[in-house]
């Protein structure tokens, strides 16, 4: 059972976390609790179906299906995260500054929520169809242990999830006058990390070059099968032995975001008188 | 399954056809079999020739799922009871790489690569 909690919790701790970052990053945004839980609740019914279809998945393009679909949602992420990075540069500071209620409303009522809602539906499928693949494995094999394991995921996908609260509730300490500018931070990290991960599956479905298999080696600091690894891994991308494409990729994530967020930067004219009637369409 | 299997190969033969999966030579990679039974690996040390890009195939004969992993040469791969997967990897440099089966992580082995 305790072995069984560890794998679920590893699991939905990847998840936990994205989900926790997204809400911080959502902070004061209107019904962004019912995008994000829409979100991860069509990520709970992805993985149904993917783990359902996992035979089929994996055996599809010459057996690298399976690398190509996680390379693709991933990189899938990797877009969202980064266009809320840039609408976020244009208009995070009006929205940290407090501006007045209806230009605030306004600002939010255009924001993508869509965006964050697909990362985190991401995140769940992603995970998720792992957990029900080996929760099911071990459902099938029967036994009088099988009943003990599963009470052993459920507390596992309980501990996860209190991760991913954790770093929310962590983050609602920090000052809203900085909290974007730290969730901006992270999420740029984050899709950087998705990044890297998305690079080693195409390598391994062998559409892209390694381009060298481990440039250095930290695994005698940090290894990636630790917690602390793990956490590292999720939240930066940290690759103990990372393979050239895996850099490449990271690097060019950082430099595509971070310029795009430069370009697009919020400039001190009134934007507001745009916005407007953005709102009205959408209401 | 078999049926499916059979649908699948030929969309990717489609794909191939478009040029989608650009390197075609894949399957003249050496083909290296790593079978799980019950509960491990076989064989649990893996010789892989040095510099040279291999096709792992482990197959899994448990009936619980399993999923192949590597943090040493970076790959994560499911496996249904009595399904099989193929890995590409490499080219590697001479030493040993450690994989697990994620859902089972006292399940250990090594490429040995020469």
């Amino acid at each position: 059972m305790l072995a069984t909690l560890i794998i679920v919790f590893r699991e939905v701790l990847e998840a936990g976390l994205v989900v926790g970052i997204v809400m911080a990053a959502s902070r004061g945004v209107p019904r962004r609790g019912l995008w994000i839980t829409g979100g991860c609740a069509a990520g709970v019914l992805g993985a149904v179906l993917v783990a359902g279809f996992a035979g089929e998945i994996a055996s599809a393009v010459e057996g690298v299906g399976q690398e190509l679909f996680n390379a693709s949602i991933l990189l899938a992420a990797v877009c969202m995260l980064g266009w809320h990075n840039v609408w976020m540069s244009r208009h995070g500071r009006e929205l940290a500054a407090d501006a007045t209620k209806i230009g605030r409303d306004v600002l939010d009522g255009t924001r993508p929520l869509y965006a964050l809602a697909l990362v985190c539906g991401i995140a769940v499928l992603r995970e998720g169809s792992e957990i029900v693949l080996f929760l099911y494995g071990i459902a099938l094999a029967g036994g009088s242990s099988a009943a003990s394991m599963v009470i052993g995921g459920a507390f596992g996908v309980v501990t996860g999830a209190a991760a991913g609260a954790a770093i929310y509730f962590g983050l609602l300490t920090i000052p809203l006058r900085y909290l974007f500018g730290v969730t901006s931070w992270l999420i740029l990290l984050l899709a950087a990390g998705m990044a890297s991960s998305g690079a080693a599956f195409l390598a391994a479905a062998d559409v892209l070059p390694s381009l060298g298999n481990n440039l250095w080696d930290t695994s005698f600091i940090l290894s990636e099968q630790s917690l602390g690894g793990q956490l590292l891994h999720v939240l930066t991308g940290y690759t103990a032995r990372p393979a050239g494409i895996q850099i490449v990729f990271y690097v060019a994530t950082l430099l595509v975001i971070g310029s795009l967020m430069r370009v697009f930067r919020h400039v001190p004219a009134p934007v507001r008188e745009t916005g407007t009637p953005v709102r009205q369409l959408a209401e | 399954m078999r049926l499916i299997s059979a649908r699948w190969l030929g969309l990717g033969a489609a794909f191939l056809a478009l040029g989608l999966v650009p390197p075609a030579s894949a399957d003249d990679l050496p083909d290296i079999v790593i079978t799980i039974k019950g509960g491990h690996f076989v064989p649990t040390e893996v010789p892989v020739p040095a510099g040279q890009k291999v096709k792992l195939i482990v197959r899994n004969q448990d009936s619980t799922t399993s999923e192949f992993e590597s943090s040493d040469f970076h790959r994560e791969k499911v496996v249904a009871p009595g399904g099989e997967i193929t890995v590409y990897v490499g080219p590697l440099d001479a030493g040993s790489y450690e994989f697990f089966d994620d859902f089972h992580p006292e399940d250990r082995g090594h490429l040995v690569v020469k």
